[in-house]
């Protein structure tokens, strides 16, 4: 059950183009392996955790954390554009996308 | 590639003889709270650009989400009034995307645990064989947050091709968003447009009716996406399906869903395929265009929210929520009818206009259904659609819609005048009375000034005199017209013929 999982080339790539990440080919083989290794050191897991062992998102076993519906202070305007590189008419000036609308 | 170019379209008779049409339809609601869905930031319409922000909504560093008690409790009301079930533990999923109308690089939303599910919502369409039930599939309705606004600067179009760069305002960034997802909806035949608006509109009321948003869908408030394919025949397997977007009334999402049957048909038929991808509805000319394919980047590598809990529902406070819904539309609408006792295709017309509460609204304070219905229905809609407003918006009330009936009905207004007194509401003049007693409207109920007037404009048409002398009962008209016309539409014309016709020593 426990095989080292395969990362390819093209599967790095993939993952480096959703990740907006520019890898050069030269460097693909090179993260194929890095990323093999940590997905067999994750895959441990599943050898240790038995069936009784339900897949987990959160370490607590909390659920229901409400906020009740009430308005709290925003930031002023001043405030939430001023880490902003760019500003323009108290907007976030960001560049054009493309290949996205 | 964008293209403002018209597509080659098939006669839509043509598209039905040689295709079966197959939809899907979606549906974003913005949820009425006060806050948004994971941080106390307002959620007010039209607020200066990026005051009703903080910093979780902005995505700051170290700010943490808390869900909203409220948007919880609407999504699973939604999800009852779809009859659908109500998951007993579901979770939050991160949508990752680079797109800056989020902040954060994802969209907090539920993935393959919607909240709501397995629903369904029957909608009445009037077919060649009268009104007939669709019945529409409910996949899933689930929570997210809706996106920032980016306006797009440069460029010759406003799109986004061609844009110089894009301003991004993120007090819609959070605000709670609920997605309500039809099964594909098949076995609509050539009523497929129609049955896409009836279930918009019928999600409307039901939305509505919940108080759970103020469903504008000028403002967006309700957005839909509607998804079409065509087939060569019932039993052959779906075909590819364009999604399109942008469509913001009622009427656009009938007319959208014809045009693509259209459109997709001339591409079948001229041996092409259909590209999946996301079209844009374009309200002045009634076209789509082509936007985004959609390819193997949309990989949004969904994953749990590490930073919420899970939601697991009490069935104790579910069955406290449906026990405590309001009528159903359909159920509500059937009883009015039954009470005016007005045909379907009627009723259907209250319904699509918008007009249905405020019709009983108005006949509730006392006006005749008919009289409440010609208003609202009629003039007043007309006049929204002139404002390009929805009715609810126009500056006039059901109680005054209701007075000025009752003025009617007293013998104070005619019909020419009523139209005046509504005007002058809509105007902003005030009440019906304060509009009446400004404008100096009323009946000349005294025969008096009538028979004057009468007087005056056989004097002025004396050929006419006497042709209804001679029993030509028909030139009378002329002669009402005049009168009404010297009285500023003031009189009563059944009374003005009497009297005329009296005068002249005529009988009908
Ligand atoms: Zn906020």
């Amino acid at each position: 059950m426990s095989e080292t999982p395969s990362i390819t080339r093209e599967d790095v790539a993939h993952l480096a183009k959703l990740a907006r990440i520019d890898l050069p080919p030269e460097s693909l083989d090179h993260y194929a392996e890095q990323l093999a290794v940590i997905l067999g050191a994750v895959a441990q897991v599943s050898e240790v955790a038995a069936d009784d062992v339900p897949a987990t998102s959160h370490p607590l076993p909390l659920v229901n954390v409400f906020r009740e519906d009430v308005v709290r202070g925003s930031l002023t305007a001043e405030e939430a554009l001023s880490g902003a590189p760019s500003v323009e008419s108290d907007r976030f000036r960001v560049p054009r996308i493309l290949d996205e609308a | 590639m964008s293209t403002s170019t018209a597509d080659a379209v098939v006669p839509y008779d043509e598209v039905i003889a040689e295709f079966d049409p197959v939809l899907g339809l979606e549906v974003h609601v913005e949820l009425g709270t006060n806050t948004k869905m994971f941080c106390g930031c307002p959620t007010e319409f039209g607020a200066e650009p990026n005051t009703q922000v903080c910093p979780v909504c902005l995505g700051l560093p170290g700010s943490m989400p808390a869900v909203n008690a409220t948007a919880v409790e609407s999504a699973i009301r939604i999800g009852l009034a779809l009859n659908c079930k109500i998951a007993t533990w579901c979770r939050f999923a991160r949508k990752n995307y680079f797109y800056p109308d989020m902040p954060k690089n994802f969209q907090t939303s539920q993935y393959d645990e919607p909240i709501c599910y397995d629903g369904y919502l029957d909608v009445d369409v009037e077919t060649d064989e009268g009104m007939k039930t669709f019945r529409v599939g409910i996949e899933r309705a689930h929570m997210e947050e809706d996106t920032g606004k980016t306006s797009h600067q440069g460029g010759a179009t406003g799109r986004i091709h061609g844009a110089d760069y894009s301003l991004v305002d993120y007090n819609r960034a959070g605000i709670p968003l609920i997605e309500i997802v039809t099964k594909t909806i098949e076995g609509t035949g050539k009523y497929a447009p129609e049955v896409a608006r009836a279930y918009v509109t019928a999600l409307r009321e039901i939305l509505r009716g919940l108080g759970v948003s103020d469903v504008k869908m000028e403002q967006g408030s309700l957005r839909c996406d509607a998804n079409v394919s065509l087939r060569p025949s019932p039993d052959a397997k779906l075909g590819t399906r364009t999604e399109t977007k942008n469509v913001n009334s009622l009427r656009s999402i009938e007319r959208a869903v014809r045009y693509e049957m259209t459109r997709q048909a001339a591409v079948l038929r001229a041996g092409g395929t259909i590209i999946q991808e996301t079209r844009h509805w374009h309200e002045d000319t009634g076209i789509t265009t082509s936007g985004r394919e959609k390819s193997d980047a949309e990989d949004y590598r969904y994953f749990p929210e590490p930073d919420l809990v899970p939601i697991a529902p009490d069935p104790a406070w579910v069955e406290k929520l449906r026990s405590e819904l309001p009528e159903n539309p359909a159920v509500y609408q059937a009883r009015l009818q039954a009470a005016w006792g007005i045909s379907d295709f009627d009723m259907m017309a209250v319904v699509r206009s918008g007009a249905l509460d405020l019709v009983a609204e108005t006949v509730a304070l006392g006006a005749d259904q008919a009289a409440a219905r010609k208003w609202w229905v009629g003039e007043l809609t007309r006049i929204a659609n002139d404002r390009a407003v929805e009715l609810t918006e126009l500056p006039i009330t059901p109680a005054d819609v209701a007075r000025v009936e009752a003025l009617v009905g007293e013998g104070a207004l005619n019909d020419k005048l009523a139209r005046q007194v509504i005007e002058g509401v809509l105007a902003g003049e005030g009440s019906p009375d304060e509009v009446v007693a400004a404008r100096g409207l009323a009946v000349v109920s005294d025969d008096g000034p009538l028979l004057e007037a009468i007087d005056a404009a056989l004097a002025e048409s004396p050929d006419v005199a006497e042709k209804i002398r001679s029993g030509k009962v028909a030139a009378a008209g002329a002669i009402v017209g005049a009168v009404m016309k010297a009285t500023r539409g003031q009189a009563d014309a059944g009374r003005v013929r009497e009297l005329l016709l009296e005068r002249l020593g005529v009988s009908e």
